[in-house]
Order: structure tokens, then C-alpha cells, then sequence
């Protein structure tokens, strides 16, 4: 039987959150988002800094996801999002009028809560991404695919039928497959909207271990309504309540001595 | 941890992605592309409309005369009469009109002349023979013609003098629509309320399929049929005069609507929200009850929508109705033969010259039927939007 | 159909779960409409079994192949060789014009339009009216638009001195044909798009894809299944339709095969038509009759077949691997 790591599950701060913070590289400005005409994001400023990961929590409805797909730019699809204020990532405005949002999105990488692997073989998922920049030769992409895999712990499982569905494998083997899907054309961000949820413990922790893995190379935005994985994984939290940044600090802060009442009531469950 | 160096090399990496749109010419080609491609629905419909209405539009206006005694202009007058009025009187087109030489016109006022010298005396004493049978009035109110005993309603286009009157085809129309809808719309309602509400789920699998199976049989087979078989079984047991009649006809042509009122009235019957059906079976109502007194009074007006479009299909219907009945015969009963407006348009159609009353006439006929199709189709669509809506809304 | 009449044998149970009383209402009713659907069934039954013993007789190798001579109420030297190809060329040549325009208007419809806006709904509501339309009026639209129209100014256009285009013509039947079965293809074809997750739209739009690179190398693909039993339906249904070929092309004789787009070609659901109503004799013409209409529900069975198969490959090739 293979071995299975069980992470601890007591809020410890194992993470490198108290080492230097970063570099400020997502700053968000001021930025409220209206869908029609209800306010779902109401003036959020927030520094995010880069090669650490960052958790945003908070309850259900209170506009972390929405916060999230806007840094990609993932809320353009919607007809009826309108947004003021400003995101600069790498300190260019990415809602300027001349940004190219497909060379944004080659930059910002995403993975969904569901994860939605193309009806196509292992290979072929994350050929495609690599495809569409420019990859075409057969040994680069081998290589680059082969990458991939293993930065995200699936290689070994599937190295052997790359040409088979992607669809025949397992939930946490498909989340982790779009992982590999989305780091193989090498973003420097990654955003990830509650990428364990819908997995059982087991596949959970893997993922976890990954993302502790990829934060060397990446810089992570997760959202999560899971504290305890918060604790486990991030190096700084931003709490939002209600379309409102409550607070924003290093995880270890957030979960032992919060500055806010209403943090503090939610973290220790008060509510949520 | 990387400090000011790092971020200006970073940031000179996020320079690339101030391309803009414009560095997407294909993605937005392919999207005009894309749009002009789907207004080309639009454009049918639009064009189906306006070119069936062009060949028939000199009727409207007037400029047709089918009389068949007229003044006719002497040759040497061709220059005293306006182009438009030699047009009607020459019954040709503005276009060919416009590549005729003066010779040319002028030979064709001389033919026009000996055919009026050529007709014998006893035509030119006829009143008939001065009508114009081509306006309005004769082609809706009935008209004592000569030989008959009473102003009657004619459709008989051959002849000396052509008889033009509409009202038989409406009336031809509506006798084998109605009883087509009568025999179809109990039917295919009942199967629809057996299918989706009373029958297992299983049945339901195997009972669509298999109607919409009787939609894919050609109307040209439902006519063999119905010539062949139908009208000997039927003349059998009810003793009619007329063996290929209105009510064999009709029967057929429910046949045919079966299927389109079944689909639509067994969609709105399913997409009452099982809350409804659930809650009347748990208060102890049976299977019946509970589709009587609940689903259908909910599902009416999709029901009311399968009846209209099924309508409209009927009234558009042609072949089985061209293959049972030819005769135009102005008469309410169903056992007699009828001639609707569909089956007259594709029987006639062939004789009838290019460009000459019978032929504007034909057209006519047809662009007020797309209109009637138009508007019950509008009626029914609507109707259904609303339903569907209320469903879904305001749940 | 009544209420479950069962007893508890419960042996302190004085509860009895029986029914009152016959619910007569609910049975007659029930069994009423039972019956309807029954008929319905049966009259299918019935016309599908009258053409098959019928026609199974008549129907032979010399039938199907055969040219025949203008006398075609003649059972011995009759053929209907000529009608088999004309229905086919011509439903071939309209599926090369209706499969593109459609599914392009679907992509539209699902992928790029707003749903609310004016333009949508107008679209929206040309293609519900384009199915309304009855088939002889798709007839009149091909003989004033595309004969005297189109047809004419090509000739006019091209110096032709006689009517090459501005005549009854293969071209200008399947064209109006295209026009007639646009919706049933439209519709196929949006309903296969919309069964597409979102998901994946997201993700290959998150990956740096364009929309027009998503559609093509995603959506599409997935779609393809769906597209195809839209033309499946088209075809279905444009081969047995007669009245829109009435005036646009079809030939009560030919004497050869259509071979150019302005030949006129000769058509199994016209000849059918001739043969019931403009028979001498209707007893000798009987079993010829039958045989031609056996022969249309075939090639339309077979049409159907063919087309059923090639999707459930292209199914089974999508299910597998990319």
C-alpha cells in the first residue's frame, strides 16, 4: 500500500509566514465590483505579495471568488460586471483599454473548483495550453508535458498511459491534472478558487502538498472556506465579510491574535 | 527575497501584455464573420416575403386587366400613352418593356388589335366578357356570372373568361383544416396526457420516438395512402356520394399534424414541475385526477400552442390534400371535394403563364398564406414563451 | 392506474389500504387516452405495413436500375434509376449549403450573442418562422427569387442567350431546400452546444485561449455529434418533400441523369405524386406504385442509417481520446 502523509490539523504556523515578506506584485486598488446593480466587492485594497502563498477566506457570498477571477480578468465573461478602481499586477494597470487580456491570462493561471479536464487524453490537456504559445515540437512538448507532471505529483501515476482519457481518472488525479494543465505554460501566478473541495481528505492533502510545493516557483492567490487548510498552507490571509476586506495580515497573525472582532469571530467559528 | 531589481524585470516582462485588441485581427474578422452569417435568417425570412409579394404585387395595385373585350389602342398611338399604362395593357413587365424597341411595341399593339377584331360577335354582347376579372371585388364577393342562375363563387382561372374568386380556396382551405384539427387535436392531446403523465417512464422512451417516427413519413406517402386505402375503407362505412372528398382528406392531414401537436403538447405537459404532480398524489388523488384537475389546466397554454402550430402546419400542408381532391368545388360540405389554397398553387402553378394574372394570383395566394402562417406562428411562439416563463419565474 | 388496492395483513391492523370504491372516472379516461396513443401507433403501424407488403413484391434489381422510357405506368419496363439519383443529388447539394450557414448561425446564437439583446431575439424569432413557413410557399420563394431573379440576371450577366440559370434548375432546388430545413440544423446544432459544460470553456478561455480558438478546438468537437444528427434530421426530411421542388427543378421526364447544376433531374416523392394521380390505370400502376414508395422510405432509411453510424464513430472517437 502506498503511504499516505496525514497532515497535522491543529493551526500551527509551519509556513514560511514569518519570513521576509515579499515584494508587493498584485496590488489591488480600491477596486469595487458592481453585477448590474448590486455591489459585490466594495472598495477592496489589498498588497499581495509574490513567491508566497495567500488564503482568502470568509463565508459564503462575501466575494472572494469574485475578488479572485478578477485578477484574471475571468469576470469579463459575465455581461453584467462592472468594475471601478484599479489592479496592477507587476505594475501595469490590467484593466488599462490596450491590455491584451490573452497574454494577461498566459501570465495568470487558473484552477477551478470542479475541475474540468477537455474531453482529450492526459497528453493532449496539458499539450493544449503549451499548443496554443507556440510549443509545436514534439520534443519540447514531451519534455515541457513530462514537467509538468511532476511538478504536480501525477507523472508517476500516469507516465504510463499519457494517450488514454483524461476523463477515466480520479477526482484529486483530474484536479491535479489541471494543475499540470495550467503551470505548464509557466505562469507566475496561480489562482486557485477552492481547488480541494470538492475531493475527499486523501486527495486533499496531496493537493495541499503541492501547493506548498509549487509556491518555490509561483506566486499563489487560494481561496478557500476551509480555515483549517488556510492554516496549513498560506503565509497570508485576507479575510472578507459581505463584498468587504475585514482584514488582511500573515496567516499565523490571523489565526492566533486578529486584529478585528469579526475576524476573530469567525475564525474561531463563531459564525460562517 | 527579491527586491528592486526583481521587480523591474518583472514589471518589463508584464510590458507584453499592453498588446490590445488590435493585435487580434482574426478573432475580430471571425466575428463580424460570424454575425453576417446569422442574419442571413433574418434575410430569408425578409426575402421569402418580399419576392413572393413582387410577382404578385400588380394585382394589388390594380394594373392587371383580364377583360376580355377592351378598347384596344391603335398602334399608331403608342407615343400618347404612358409607359406604365402600356405595360398593363401589353401585360408586360417594366423590365422587358424597358428592352423593347418602339417597332417592337408597336407590332404587339397590332396583334392586340386583330385579337379584339378576332372575337365573334356573340362574345362582345356578353357582359362577362367587359370584366375585369382581376379586381377586387370579383375575386372576394360572389358574381351572378352568365349561364348561372345565381352570383355565385368561382375559381375557374380557364377559359375565355378566367374566374378568379378566392373565396372557394378559403373556404376548401379551412373545411379540411378543421376537420384535419377536430380528428388531431383530441387524439394527439389524449396520447400526450397518457404519455407524459400516466404511463411508466419506460413507455414514454419508446412511445416518443416511435411518433415522432409518423413525422418523418413523407406527406407524398400519407397521400398514397389516403388515395388507396383510406378513401375505399371510409367510402365503405359512411356511404358517401364522392369517393375523394374533403373528410378523406381531412382525416389524412390530421395524420400528418398528429405528430407536431403531440411533441409540443407533450413537452409542456412534462415541464410542469413534478411539485405539482407530487403534491395531488400525496393528498390521495389518482393518476387521472391528478393530470385532469392539475397538470393540464397548468399546461393549457402549451397545450393552446401545440393546437395553433399545429394550425399552421395544417393550413401549409399540400400534397395529401393535391393527391385526394381535385375538384374546386364552392360547397360546406365534407363530403364533397375541395381545392385549398396550397394544393391550387401547386397544381396551377405549371400552367400558368409566366408573368400573366393567373400567375400574379397564385403568388398572391401565397404570400397570404405565409402571412397567416406568420402570425399564428408569432401567436404560438408567444404563447409559449409566456408559459415557459411563468413556469420558470415566477416558480 | 386506480390508487394500489393492497390489504395489510397486519394481524392487529384494522387499517385497510383498499380502494373505496372503482374510480370509474379515473379508469375510463385513463384508458381513453391509452387508446389514443394506441392509434396513433396503429395508423403508423398500419401505412408502414400496407407500403411494405405492397411494395416488398414489386420492388427488384431491374426496378432500381433501370431508366425508364416516358411511359412509366408500364410495370415491365419502368425503372426509377433516374428519380434515385436526382432525390440524392439534390438533398447532397443542399446539405453542402445548409450544414455550414447553420451551424455558424448556432455559434452565433450560443457563443457570441447577448441574450437579451434586440438582434437575438429578431434571430431568433426568423428561425421559428422559417420552420412555420409551408413548403409550396418555399416553392414560390424559389421560382421568384432564385429563378426569375438570381437565374436571370446570371444569364443576363454571363451573356447567355438562352435560359441556362433562369429556369427550373438542380441548383436552385437544393437552394430553396437549404433554406427550408435551416432551422431544423440551427436547432440541432444549439442544443449540442449548450449541452457543452461551461467548465470547459473556462478553462481553455483561463489558459490564454481566444474565444474563437476555444469554439474551434474545444467546442466544436464536442459538439460535432449533435451537428450531425441535425443534417441527419435536414436530410430526413428534404427527401421526402415535394412541393418546394414543384416549380424549382423538378422534371416529369428525363430521359438522362442530371448531370449539371442547371439540369433538371425527375424525383421519387414527384414521381410517386404522377404515378397515383395521373395513372391510366390505377390497378396496373399499383404495384409500381408501391415499389417507388418502398424505395423512398428506404434510400431516406438508409440516409439516416449511414449518417447514425458515422456519429456514433465520431462519439466513440471523442470518448476515447482527443
Amino acid at each position: 500500500m502506498a503511504e499516505i502523509s496525514i497532515p497535522k490539523l491543529a493551526p500551527q504556523a509551519t509556513t514560511t509566514a514569518d519570513a521576509t515578506p515579499g515584494a508587493p506584485f498584485i496590488e489591488v486598488e480600491n477596486v469595487s465590483l458592481y453585477y448590474g446593480a448590486s455591489k459585490a466587492l466594495k472598495n477592496i485594497s489589498v498588497k499581495l505579495e509574490e513567491k508566497l502563498v495567500t488564503a482568502f477566506i470568509g463565508p459564503s457570498g462575501c466575494g472572494k471568488s469574485t475578488l479572485l477571477r478578477c485578477l484574471n480578468r475571468m469576470n469579463d465573461l459575465i455581461d453584467s460586471v462592472r468594475i471601478e478602481g484599479a489592479i496592477r499586477i507587476g505594475g501595469h494597470d490590467i484593466y488599462a483599454r490596450d491590455v491584451d487580456v490573452i497574454e494577461l491570462r498566459k501570465r495568470v493561471g487558473m484552477v477551478f473548483q470542479k475541475s474540468n479536464p477537455f474531453p482529450k487524453s492526459i497528453y493532449e490537456n496539458v499539450a493544449y495550453g503549451l499548443r496554443l504559445h507556440g510549443v509545436k515540437n514534439k520534443a519540447d512538448l514531451d519534455a515541457r508535458i513530462e514537467e509538468s507532471l511532476q511538478q504536480s505529483a501525477l507523472w508517476e501515476e500516469v507516465k504510463d498511459r499519457l494517450h488514454s482519457s483524461a476523463l477515466g481518472l480520479s477526482g484529486g488525479q483530474q484536479q491535479r491534472l489541471c494543475i499540470a494543465r495550467a503551470i505548464a505554460i509557466k505562469p507566475e501566478i496561480i489562482l486557485m478558487d477552492e481547488p480541494a473541495s470538492a475531493l475527499d481528505p486523501i486527495a486533499t492533502a496531496r493537493i495541499e502538498d503541492l501547493i506548498l510545493d509549487l509556491k518555490k516557483e509561483f506566486t499563489i492567490v487560494i481561496v478557500t472556506h476551509n480555515m483549517q487548510q488556510a492554516a496549513r498552507i498560506s503565509d497570508r490571509t485576507a479575510f472578507f465579510y459581505m463584498g468587504e476586506l475585514v482584514e488582511f495580515a500573515a496567516t499565523s497573525k490571523i489565526f492566533t491574535n486578529p486584529a478585528q472582532k469579526r475576524t476573530e469571530d469567525y475564525v474561531s467559528g463563531r459564525f460562517g | 527575497m527579491p527586491n528592486q531589481n526583481h521587480n523591474s524585470r518583472r514589471s518589463h516582462g508584464w510590458m507584453g501584455i499592453h498588446r490590445g485588441h488590435k493585435a487580434r485581427p482574426v478573432e475580430w474578422l471571425a466575428e463580424k464573420f460570424i454575425f453576417l452569417v446569422s442574419l442571413s435568417a433574418i434575410l430569408m425570412v425578409l426575402l421569402i416575403f418580399l419576392f413572393v409579394a413582387r410577382e404578385a404585387l400588380p394585382v394589388f395595385f390594380g394594373q392587371t386587366n383580364t377583360a376580355l373585350v377592351q378598347k384596344p389602342i391603335p398602334a399608331d398611338e403608342v407615343d400618347k400613352h404612358s409607359p406604365a399604362e402600356l405595360q398593363v395593357y401589353l401585360e408586360i413587365t417594366p423590365d422587358e418593356f424597358g428592352k423593347m424597341s418602339k417597332t417592337t411595341l408597336r407590332t404587339l399593339m397590332e396583334v392586340k388589335v386583330e385579337a379584339q377584331d378576332e372575337i365573334p360577335e356573340n362574345f362582345r354582347n356578353d357582359p362577362d366578357a367587359h370584366i375585369n376579372t382581376t379586381e377586387w371585388k370579383y375575386l372576394v364577393k360572389p358574381h351572378q356570372w352568365d349561364n348561372y342562375t345565381k352570383p355565385e363563387y368561382i375559381w375557374q382561372p380557364v377559359g375565355q373568361i378566367k374566374k378568379f374568386n378566392i373565396i372557394p380556396l378559403f373556404v376548401g382551405t379551412l373545411k379540411v383544416t378543421l376537420i384535419g384539427l377536430l380528428f388531431a387535436v383530441p387524439l394527439a392531446v389524449g396520447a400526450a396526457i397518457y404519455v407524459s403523465q400516466m404511463a411508466r417512464p419506460r413507455v414514454r422512451e419508446v412511445v416518443k420516438p416511435a411518433i415522432e417516427l409518423l413525422s418523418g413519413v413523407p406527406s407524398v406517402v400519407v397521400g398514397v395512402f389516403a388515395l388507396l386505402v383510406m378513401a375505399t375503407v371510409l367510402q365503405t362505412i359512411f356511404h358517401y356520394q364522392t369517393r375523394l372528398n374533403a373528410f378523406v382528406a381531412g382525416l389524412a392531414l390530421g395524420f400528418a399534424v398528429i405528430p407536431v401537436i403531440f411533441s409540443i403538447a407533450e413537452d409542456a405537459l412534462t415541464s410542469v414541475p413534478r411539485a405539482y404532480t407530487q403534491a395531488a398524489l400525496a393528498l390521495g388523488a389518482s393518476r387521472w385526477q391528478t393530470a385532469w384537475q392539475i397538470v393540464l389546466p397548468a399546461a393549457l397554454p402549451g397545450v393552446f400552442a401545440a393546437a395553433v402550430l399545429g394550425f399552421g402546419r395544417a393550413i401549409g400542408e399540400t400534397m395529401i390534400v393535391l393527391m385526394v381532391c381535385s375538384a374546386s368545388v364552392m360547397s360546406w360540405s365534407v363530403f364533397d371535394s375541395a381545392r385549398s389554397i396550397t394544393t391550387t398553387i401547386a397544381a396551377e402553378m405549371a400552367e400558368a403563364v409566366n408573368g400573366g394574372p393567373h400567375y400574379r394570383i397564385l403568388f398572391m395566394l401565397g404570400a397570404l398564406l405565409f402571412v397567416a402562417t406568420f402570425v399564428s406562428n408569432m401567436v404560438g411562439d408567444f404563447v409559449i414563451h409566456r408559459f415557459k416563463n411563468k413556469l420558470e419565474g415566477k416558480r | 392506474m386506480n390508487s394500489a388496492a393492497t390489504t395489510t395483513p397486519a394481524p392487529t391492523a384494522t387499517r385497510h389500504f383498499r380502494a373505496e370504491k372503482f374510480d370509474f372516472w379515473s379508469f375510463f379516461f385513463t384508458g381513453l387516452t391509452g387508446l389514443a396513443t394506441l392509434f396513433i401507433l396503429g395508423i403508423l403501424a398500419t401505412i408502414l405495413l400496407n407500403i411494405l407488403v405492397n411494395g416488398w413484391s414489386a420492388i427488384s434489381w431491374h426496378f432500381v436500375s433501370t431508366i425508364p422510357k416516358k411511359d412509366f405506368f408500364d410495370a415491365n419496363t419502368t425503372g426509377v434509376l433516374p428519380m434515385i439519383v436526382g432525390t440524392a443529388f439534390r438533398v447532397i447539394v443542399m446539405t453542402i449549403f445548409v450544414i455550414p450557414i447553420g451551424v455558424i448561425t448556432a455559434i452565433y446564437l450560443t457563443e457570441y450573442a447577448a441574450n437579451t439583446s434586440i438582434i437575438t431575439r429578431i434571430i431568433r424569432a426568423a428561425v421559428n418562422n422559417l420552420a412555420g413557413v409551408p413548403s409550396i410557399v418555399f416553392g414560390l420563394f424559389g421560382l421568384g427569387f432564385f429563378i426569375n431573379f438570381v437565374g436571370k440576371n446570371m444569364d443576363y450577366l454571363l451573356h447567355n442567350t438562352t435560359a441556362v440559370w433562369g429556369q427550373p434548375a438542380l441548383i436552385w432546388a437544393s437552394l430553396t431546400l437549404a433554406v427550408m430545413t435551416l432551422p431544423v440544423v440551427i436547432v440541432a446544432t444549439e442544443e449540442s452546444l449548450k449541452a457543452i459544460p461551461p467548465g470547459l470553456r473556462e478553462a481553455s478561455l483561463a489558459l490564454g485561449a481566444t474565444k474563437l480558438e476555444t469554439i474551434l478546438k474545444i467546442v466544436l468537437p464536442q459538439a460535432l455529434p449533435g451537428i450531425m444528427t441535425g443534417g441527419i434530421l435536414a436530410v430526413s426530411r428534404a427527401a421526402g418533400e415535394v412541393a418546394p421542388i414543384l416549380f424549382t427543378g423538378v422534371a416529369y421526364y428525363m430521359a438522362s441523369l442530371p448531370s449539371h447544376l442547371s439540369d433538371q433531374f425527375m424525383d421519387l416523392g414527384n414521381h410517386i405524386f404522377v404515378l397515383a394521380t395521373q395513372s391510366p390505370n390505377i390497378e396496373q400502376t399499383r404495384p409500381i406504385l408501391y415499389a417507388t414508395v418502398l424505395v423512398l422510405l428506404l434510400l431516406t432509411f438508409a440516409l439516416n442509417i449511414v449518417a447514425i453510424l458515422i456519429r456514433a464513430r465520431v462519439r466513440k472517437k471523442l470518448r476515447a481520446l482527443g
